[in-house]
């Protein structure tokens, strides 16, 4: 227990604090009411008891002195920096009056509901936003909402279901369980694995060294050489945005050589013949032409992952931002389905909400679960985006970001009046071409953002300004992984509520039916039902699994076989054919292509060689940084001291002709903008390519307009433009393509 | 010897198994939480090498170097805990205990590096 007066509680940790998407198990210390640490917690499965550098430096998120500790109100024009204190009454008295106005007078598909990442936003900004009546819940600025989601979709239209690698996850024991096997190969995909700093939920980055410890030997797909890269068995360095040719000649090596797994094919999968015929326009020498990878690597890879057994494949993000992501995807699902790697021990496992409790929805089905069929269909009407792709519409109820803005700018088919923002900072970090967005929500009548630190995006566009609390300040309940963990409240920051907290107020304000508990408590206990526990037993454990073979088809293995993934109980898969679908008849249905195939980027070398004359190196953004998730913690010492500027990173081979030394203020410019960044000369760089961390901005500076924190200056979103989205709405923010220059910046204008 | 002769001490120290270290800063900040250091000081210090291989390749290699801050969290020791960036290393490749134990654990490493900072 520690000295007197000190008590340590478990939890699980979920952002805000250190960010991230959960799945980890913290003990933290308070003492006389305040959080003195945050550890590890050795019992919990996930990472026993290791942890990551922004939940060590819990404590100075949650003391910092600039922490948004009570609601606030706008009292000069938006932008000028005026703000006054008001009682959280006078806010939600507000919210309710505003929002009621604008529901009244124009409907509630009128109110925009954007979320960022992190946290567990999603579970609570759909509740708001369904109660209120507006389907209009998306991730707002990520063209294409590009990230996961674009994966979920490609893999549940592919096989009903989504895979991670298999690292034991589903088991308390974890590696020690007789049933697992560590894979022979793991695929590090445009992963970065251990480099992300452990962002991730399904699969913690740090498990593939657990692997490696273990045996497993690393494939990894990357154009940056990440220290998972110098490690790697195979390191092929693609060039960004051609992961789609890469897999398809994969797919040609491994069929033409007859590497697949023969039975699970003819057993378990649909349109094997038309795959063939479609990878044949894919040779490695083609691949190799559009990747920049070799032709005899491609060949190694395809060899050395198809006759491995089990092997297991883990992508990331860049997946999401291809120029056909969802086409791209379903070119690796073909890869680990015809291979014969699905739901095997050291394969990629099928993963689902544990016991099937949901509280931040990732399907379809989840969101009717919550929300009811008619409900959802009725919303799915007015739902921008959803008439104008199938795909959109019949996968996991986002509006589109992309027809959101421009719905923003041209008012039609109806007015949009509103933008409630949570977990958003968009003018730093999630949105391409953040000024676009900055000209379009500050043309309307009612914003509100909920954060924990004021951010360029508050002072920008903010009527309400309302304060979250960090995740030891709430009580929530983490589904979106393995275990099931509670988060709960120990701790009172000012007057900061969390994020359910508030919007469970103003949902009950806004349609009393629609919110008929009493308390968080209650919904979250409703909600764990299919647990056996209440939301109190929960916290008392700190964290949950469901048993091998449990009935509700979320643990591994095989579960095709015994039936256990179908809501009609036969074996085979979620999918109109009852088979991993090579050849996919949903996308067939919406128009799209039902098999995969690769697009080139909207610049590239090959597309517009004329751009790549002037712009001849690739810019990559948007790789992680493990003192940083996305735009936060630019302002907590421990943290900052890791990474103090906002960098661009360049081969030492490619500056010396440009005159740029290490640490010179450089200019990166694109055909929409430039931005103004420090130079970092490096050989894990490929010589073409530069890349520049995403999400700075300096909390440090002047946060009014023009300034907004230095934004202007560093987004290098602004080099990306909105509206390129895949064919199938979902991905193509091109956060890894776009092309550019650089150069040194006059001596006068080298701030920052 | 004679009975009041204290009993040798024996030396501990950290092992890094840098074969492993992936760079995370995991041990900085638990050190610093630990002993509530400041910016720019702290029991360890994370440096990078990268070394280019006779075919052109890069290896790249972590190491963090206990610098004279680091006290082999004693308080968290004396309890039977082990130091605060052994338990949170993300990779698992920092270990604690004594020289001789260590070495005898050195063996079946390829790379690392034995450090006894105290």
């Amino acid at each position: 227990m520690g000295e007197m007066g000190e008590r340590v509680v478990r939890m699980g940790a979920w952002s805000a604090g250190p960010g991230c998407h959960g799945g980890c198990g913290v003990k933290v210390t308070i003492k006389d009411g305040k959080l003195t640490k945050c550890e590890g917690d050795e019992d919990h499965p996930y990472l026993q008891g290791r942890l990551c550098p922004r939940a060590l430096a819990l404590t100075q998120y949650i003391y910092h002195p600039d922490r948004l500790q009570y609601p606030m109100k706008r009292v000069g024009a938006r932008g000028e920096g005026k703000w006054a204190r008001i009682s959280w009454d006078e806010a939600l008295d507000t919210c309710e009056d505003k929002m009621r106005t604008i529901r009244d007078k124009y409907g509630p598909e009128s109110m925009v509901f954007g979320q960022g990442t992190g946290r567990d936003a999603g579970g609570y900004i759909i509740f708001l936003a369904y109660a209120y009546g507006s389907p209009n819940w998306t991730l707002f600025g990520l063209s294409g909402i590009s990230c996961f989601t674009p994966r979920l979709a490609a893999m549940s239209m592919v096989m009903g279901d989504f895979t991670f690698p298999d690292a034991a996850q589903f088991s308390p024991q974890r590696y020690d369980d007789p049933e697992w096997k560590a894979p022979e190969v793991l695929v590090s995909w445009a992963r970065n694995l251990a480099g992300s700093g452990c962002t991730d939920h399904y699969f913690s980055g740090h498990w593939a060294v657990d692997m490696m410890k273990r045996g497993t030997k690393l494939i990894v797909i990357d154009p940056v050489c990440s220290w998972e890269a110098s490690r790697a068995e195979l390191w092929l360095q693609i060039r960004p945005g051609t992961d789609g040719a890469l897999a398809l000649a994969m797919l040609n090596v491994i069929i033409n050589e007859n590497l697949y797994d023969k039975e699970f094919v003819t057993k378990w999968t649909h349109g094997f013949e038309e795959l063939k015929q479609r990878v044949q326009e894919y040779t490695p020498e083609k691949a190799a032409a559009i990747t920049w990878v070799p032709a005899e690597k491609i060949v190694k890879a395809a060899r050395m992952y198809a006759t491995a057994k089990p092997a297991g494949m883990r992508f990331g993000q860049p997946l999401d931002s291809n120029r056909e992501a969802t086409s791209t995807i379903h070119a690796l699902n073909c890869l680990w389905a015809i291979t014969g790697n699905i739901d095997i021990p050291g394969g990629n496992v099928i993963t689902r909400p544990p016991f099937g409790v949901t509280i931040y929805p990732y399907s379809t089905q989840e969101v009717i679960d919550l929300y009811g069929e008619e409900f959802v269909a009725n919303l799915t009407k007015k739902r921008i985006g959803a008439d104008r792709f199938p795909l959109v519409k019949n996968f996991r109820a986002w509006a589109l970001s992309d027809m959101v803005l421009e719905q923003m700018e041209t008012q039609k088919p109806y007015p949009i009046k509103g933008l409630w923002c949570q977990t958003n900072n968009f003018l730093a970090n999630t949105a391409q071409d953040p000024k676009r967005h900055y000209e379009a929500v500050r043309k309307l009548e009612f914003n509100v953002v909920v954060d924990t630190f004021m951010t360029p995006t508050a002072q920008a566009i903010a009527d309400i300004i309302l304060p979250a609390g960090s995740f030891p300040e709430k009580d929530s309940v983490f589904t979106t992984g393995v275990p099931i963990n509670a988060i709960q409240k120990v701790i009172q920051v000012g007057e900061c509520r969390s994020d359910w907290e508030i919007n469970f107020e103003l949902a009950k304000r806004l349609n009393p039916q629609a919110v008929p508990w009493a308390n968080v408590r209650e919904l979250m206990t409703l909600r764990l039902k299919a647990t056996g526990l209440t939301f109190e037993q929960l916290a008392e454990q700190s964290w949950t699994m469901a048993p091998k073979n449990h009935k509700s088809g979320t643990v591994p293995y095989r579960r095709h076989e015994k039936g256990q993934l179908r809501p009609d109980g036969q074996p085979g898969f979620r999918t109109n054919t009852g088979k991993v679908e090579l050849y996919c008849t949903n996308y067939e249905k919406y128009g799209l292509d039902p098999l995969p195939y690769h697009r080139e980027p909207i610049e590239s070398p090959l597309s517009t060689p004329e751009i790549w004359e002037k712009y001849p190196l690739i810019m990559i953004t948007g790789r992680r940084n493990s003192a940083f998730f996305h735009s936060e913690h630019r302002q907590i010492p421990w943290l900052r001291e890791l990474s103090p500027f906002p960098e661009m990173e360049m081969h030492p081979e490619t500056a010396a002709p440009l005159g740029i030394k290490d640490g010179d203020m450089v200019w990166i410019e694109g055909v929409r903008g430039k931005v103004k960044r420090r130079a970092r000369l490096t050989p894990t760089m490929h010589r073409q390519m530069i890349h520049a961390l995403h999400g700075w901005w300096l909390p440090e500076t002047d946060g009014t307009s023009p300034n907004f924190y230095g934004v202007w200056d560093l987004n290098v979103n602004q080099l990306i433009p909105m509206g390129e989205q895949s064919t199938s709405g979902f991905g193509g923010a091109a956060t890894k393509t776009m092309l550019c220059k650089v150069y040194k910046v006059k001596d006068e204008e080298a701030t920052v | 010897m004679n009975a009041t002769a204290k009993k040798p001490v024996k030396r501990m120290g950290l092992l890094i198994d840098y074969e492993y270290c992936t760079g995370c800063h995991s041990c900085e900040i638990a050190c610093k939480q630990e002993h509530n250091y400041p910016v720019g000081r702290g029991g360890l210090k994370l440096t990078e090498f990268l070394t280019e291989r006779p075919d052109k390749s890069l290896r790249i290699d972590y190491l963090p170097f206990p610098t004279m801050y680091c006290n082999l969290c004693k308080s968290r020791t004396n309890d039977g805990e082990s130091p605060s960036c052994v338990k949170h290393c993300q990779a698992s490749c920092i270990h604690y205990g004594s020289v001789k134990k260590l070495a005898e654990l050195m063996e079946s490493r390829p790379h690392a590096a034995l450090f006894t900072p105290i």
